[in-house]
């Protein structure tokens, strides 16, 4: 990978790029497409999105790890075949190897590059002291804190001075208190200059930690992903989250993802719906969102980030929750607001035992997969039906991991409602039966 | 407590297929080579200058324990050569993975011991007239023993690899032999180190039965402690035999305390964990080597070397960006599959050719009637074995005083070669007059019970603190509290610890189901003592057949009993 490059074109430039999952069966699965994007020298690019929006495949793509299925990935100008010496990656799960200490740990990158022992140890020093790992070189990751650990792997990308830094949702395994310490700490460093790294690029599905941190923002839209806008964030660091024009950003960065998905959320027509993909929430979860919804002080109208605070949720967790009730038709989503149904107001006011009435309602009305099941087994003599037909079918339309999740939910769902019962051994719905024998 | 990665043939769930089919007639096809070549070519008796005398006076039973030693280790160096290349090979070879692993899985279950007078032929015409050649021989049949369990722990652990690792050694750019010793030696060693001690144990058993072995009319032995019992035998000296018993007690203990449990406390390290466990005290010689300054100067020079070549860039430029869409070549697989088709072929071809002149159906009969006696035999000593270790193990694990004396013993329990016991039992037989069909039973399992119990009593140590107190608050006893808590809790330890007893007690039912005190001969009907004495009689289609059929019903339980029942266990038993 050491070839020519050329040091005036861009970091990285991506055009046309298109990324899709190959099935025999039916048509291609697509997880990216047509996305462009150029970096360059001396900018902090956020690439914003839920999860399933393809952000963290962009990064693969540019980290030199995933080929593309087609388009045109260039490093300084020059098409890219594998990963380049000058990036360097964090990892949301930090990666750290446990059966190595913190040094031993940071120097690995440098040991893949061949360099000298007295080098690689006074590199390794000074970037262990600059991220503030200093008097920990000898300890093990497992005896560390997740922030802790975190700084180590940022030790380790640090340390081969990239041209570019990969990050991958670096602070989301971390607790709030933590993820803003290094979030601080890395600005500042970045700031004065001390960071051995010419640009950075992160995948987050925190608005708020984009704002904060990046010179600009991509926010992605899911199914298939694609850049749905470009922001520039003209704010100087430090960032102050409460200054009326940082939330006011973030405000408008919610309803953008929100608008996007407006068009889905509509109650869908069985002939299409087969195939959505359900996110597996909790009824316990809804019940608890349509309670604090409907009860002061929202009464029945919230503004999603006002209430995403109040519920220490991020909007990658409350926008699938919103989006769950509106499909189900509990409640309305729109320009990052989320309002009350009459239904949903019905189910609150519900006791357990009518509540799961109304819940069996609106399964069979909105999830046409909860139909088809219930209705296939009302068709069967003996009332039984194996899983496995309904996964092949979902799998048809979305990714085997994707037919799963949908699959678990709508199990889930369904017996909370009563609708059918499942088991598990024999990967077999069937209808509940009246005189049960006991074992 | 060391930790009880499962033996490595307890997981995975496959259903015979195929490519079982396939792998047992290349297996077969091999062994029956083997045979070939070894019949084919002129036996070379050893010099008459070189062949050694084995005396019975106790004082050159340290130098017979040393030899045997040797000879173990250099076939432990041997298996983790094999476990190094033929693992990485199967794992990072889609193709090559596809029959590999099936090989792999009959060649565990093949009694190896049936072959031994044809692996030393063979070994021996290597090296004509020399030592060298037995030894290389009696070198083989350990290998045998150890080589399988070790390769496919190996195996299993390369394809679990944390994704995360693996795509941050791409992403820093190492090289395929820096990853092999950063990221995938150090991810399997709990496993691996786990399944080394289970082989050790195996081989001990191997060792005793190899190093003195008949070929024609010629007997020739190794100096060792397996040639020392077999002279002692031979001439009812059971003063010997108990000095062969002490011998390898104590050469047991010294490797268990020197070796394995500093090796096994040391490879906690590489165990993927997130959070550190509740540290268990170091052995002591592990102690003794991180605390002592000589110790640690040799080891830090050590560590250093060996570092300097695990840090060297080699296979560098190895494509590592993923291409999902990349199909694999269907014409590079179809020759792939049709080369495997033809030796498949020409090894189906060379057993009949090799059989069909000498055996009738009736002789299948037979061995299968054979194999259906030692399956009996099987199944009456896992139940009794069960009924006896399972409250024993359960009773011990639940007490933390208990289990801390009794894990340890277990454990060196099952790594006693249980051969050197036998005497005992053979003369009890001889003076009592009692039936051999019956007594001599318990022979099979009296080396691998252990293995139950230790699992067992692990099960019962690692049964959640919050669950026993729920137990106790909701006066759950007697036998509702055997039925719904403590069964359930232990299963998948049992399920464990009982494939390795059950498969051990198939191997082991060739030396057992034949005994000799002297001149006195004792032998029970079944498959064991079918294959034994056809070696003894140089009925090679017999041998190949017994071998053959003891592997099938070896494959059929484990397929058909212990996979499903683990597969039950494990997802069952275990909350998320």
């Amino acid at each position: 990978m050491d070839q020519v490059t050329n040091p005036d074109a861009p970091l990285i430039s991506v055009r046309n790029c298109r990324q899709a999952y190959h099935k025999d069966a039916s048509t291609d699965l697509i997880v990216l497409e047509d996305v462009n994007l150029t970096l360059q020298s001396g900018e902090i690019v956020g690439l914003l999105g839920r999860s399933g929006s393809g952000k963290s495949t962009l990064l693969r793509i540019v980290s030199g790890l995933l080929k593309p299925t087609s388009g045109e990935v260039k490093w300084r100008g020059v098409p890219l075949t594998g990963p380049a010496a000058g990036v360097a990656m964090v990892f949301q799960s930090f990666a750290l190897f446990p059966w190595l200490t913190v040094q031993e740990n940071v120097e690995i990158g440098l040991e893949a590059q061949g360099v000298k022992k007295a080098e690689r140890e006074e590199r390794t020093e000074s970037a262990i002291d600059l991220i503030g790992l200093g008097g920990y070189d000898t300890a093990y990751p497992k005896e560390l804190s997740g922030g802790m650990r975190q700084r180590v792997g940022l030790a380790r990308a640090l340390v081969v001075h990239p041209d570019l830094l990969l990050m991958d949702e670096p602070f989301s395994a971390l607790d709030v208190l933590t993820a803003e310490t290094l979030r601080t700490d890395l600005i500042d460093l970045w700031t004065d200059k001390k960071l051995p790294v010419k640009s950075i690029m992160m995948v987050t599905h925190n608005i708020e930690e984009a704002v904060l941190m990046c010179d600009r923002i991509l926010v992605f839209s899911s199914n298939p992903g694609r850049v749905a806008q470009e922001l520039k964030v003209p704010f100087a660091h430090p960032r102050n989250r409460f200054d009326p024009a940082f939330r006011q950003m973030v405000d408008d960065i919610y309803g953008i993802m929100t608008r996007r998905k407006a068009p889905t959320a509509q109650p869908v027509t069985p002939a299409t719906g087969f195939a959505t993909k359900l996110h597996p929430i909790s009824t316990n979860i809804m019940a608890g969102l349509l309670e604090t919804l409907e009860g002061p002080p929202y009464d029945g109208h919230a503004d999603l980030p006002a209430l995403a605070a109040a519920l220490q949720y991020e909007a990658d967790e409350l926008l699938p929750l919103g989006e769950a009730l509106s499909m189900l038709g509990f409640a309305l989503l729109e320009e990052g607001d989320l309002h009350i149904t009459d239904s949903g107001r019905k189910f609150v006011n519900a006791e357990t035992e009518e509540r799961k009435e109304i819940f069996a309602k609106i399964l069979l009305a909105h999830v046409p997969l909860a139909a088809e099941i219930r209705k296939v087994l009302d068709e069967r003599w003996n009332h039984r039906a194996s899983a496995v037909r309904f996964r092949d079918e979902l799998e048809d339309h979305m990714s085997p991991e994707y037919a799963e999740e949908t699959l678990r939910t709508v199990i889930s769902w369904g017996r909370y409602a009563e609708l059918y019962e499942y088991d598990e051994e024999a990967q077999q719905f069937s209808l509940e039966e009246d005189e049960e024998e006991e074992d | 407590m060391p930790s009880f990665a499962a033996p490595a043939l307890a997981s995975g769930r496959r259903m015979p297929n195929r490519w079982d089919g396939v792998a047992m007639l290349l297996v077969m096809g091999l062994l029956i080579g083997l045979v070939d070549v070894g019949r084919s070519t002129l036996f070379t008796p050893l010099a008459s200058g070189q062949a050694a005398t084995i005396h019975l006076n106790p004082a050159y039973l340290p130098g017979y324990a040393l030899r045997t030693t040797a000879r173990m280790f250099a076939a432990l160096f041997a298996s983790l050569f094999f476990t190094f290349t033929f693992a990485t090979l199967a794992a990072k070879s889609r193709r090559a993975g596809l029959i590999l692993i099936p090989i792999l899985d009959i060649l565990q279950s093949v009694p190896i011991l049936g072959f031994l007078s044809f692996t030393v032929v063979f070994f021996l015409n290597l090296f004509p007239g020399r030592v060298f050649g037995a030894e290389l021989a009696c070198i083989f049949a350990i290998f045998t023993s150890q080589a399988w369990n070790m390769a496919f722990s190996f195996y299993q652990s390369l394809t679990t690899l944390p994704a995360d690792l693996v795509e941050a050694s791409k992403a820093f750019r190492l090289s395929a032999w820096q990853k092999f010793w950063r990221l995938d030696v150090p991810f399997a060693m709990p496993g691996l180190v786990w399944n080394t001690m289970l082989s050790m144990s195996g081989g001990w058993f191997f060792v005793v039965a190899s190093e003195a072995i008949t070929v024609g009319n010629t007997t020739f032995a190794l100096p060792g402690i397996g040639s020392y019992v077999a002279l002692a035998l031979e001439q009812k000296n059971l003063l010997a035999i108990f000095y062969a018993i002490l011998a390898m007690l104590i050469v047991i203990l010294l490797y268990d305390q020197l070796l394995f449990r500093p090796l096994v406390a040391w490879s906690g390290k590489f165990r993927f964990e997130t959070t550190a466990s509740t540290a268990t005290p170091d052995p002591w010689m592990l102690k003794l080597i991180r605390q002592t300054m000589l110790f640690q100067t040799i080891f830090d020079t050590a560590g250093g070397a060996i570092g300097k070549i695990f840090r060297l860039r080699l296979g560098a430029g190895a494509s590592v960006q993923v291409d999902e869409n990349r199909q694999p070549s269907r014409l590079i697989d179809a020759i792939w599959y049709a080369i495997i088709a033809v030796a498949a072929c020409y090894a189906l071809f060379h057993i009949i050719s090799f059989i069909s002149g000498t055996l009738e159906w009736s002789d299948l009969g037979e061995a299968l009637l054979m194999g259906c006696y030692t399956m009996i035999r099987v199944t009456v000593l896992m139940t009794i074995a069960a009924l006896v270790w399972v409250p024993i193990g359960v009773w011990i694990g639940l007490r933390p005083k208990a289990t801390r004396v009794a894990q340890p013993i277990a454990q060196f329990l099952a790594a006693f070669p249980a051969n050197l016991l036998f005497p005992p039992f053979v003369v009890a037989i001889v003076y009592f007059h009692v039936s051999p069909n019956i007594w001599l039973s318990p022979l099979m399992l009296i080396g691998t019970q252990w293995y139950i119990l230790f699992n067992v009593i692990a099960g019962a140590a690692a049964f959640p603190g919050d669950m026993r107190e729920a137990v106790a608050n909701f006066r759950i006893r007697g036998f509702l509290r055997w039925r719904r808590v403590m069964i359930p809790g232990i299963l998948p330890y049992f399920v464990t610890g009982a494939i390795t007893a059950s498969g051990g007690a198939w191997n082991a039912s060739i030396v057992a189901e034949v005994a000799s005190w002297g001149k006195t001969r004792l032998h029970a009907q079944g498959l064991g003592a079918y294959i034994a004495q056809a070696t003894m009689a140089g009925d090679t289609p017999k041998i190949v057949l017994g071998v053959a059929v003891m592997s099938a019903f070896v494959i059929t339980t484990n397929r058909i009993l212990w996979r499903p029942l683990y597969a039950y266990a494990s997802r069952r038993t275990t909350l998320g």
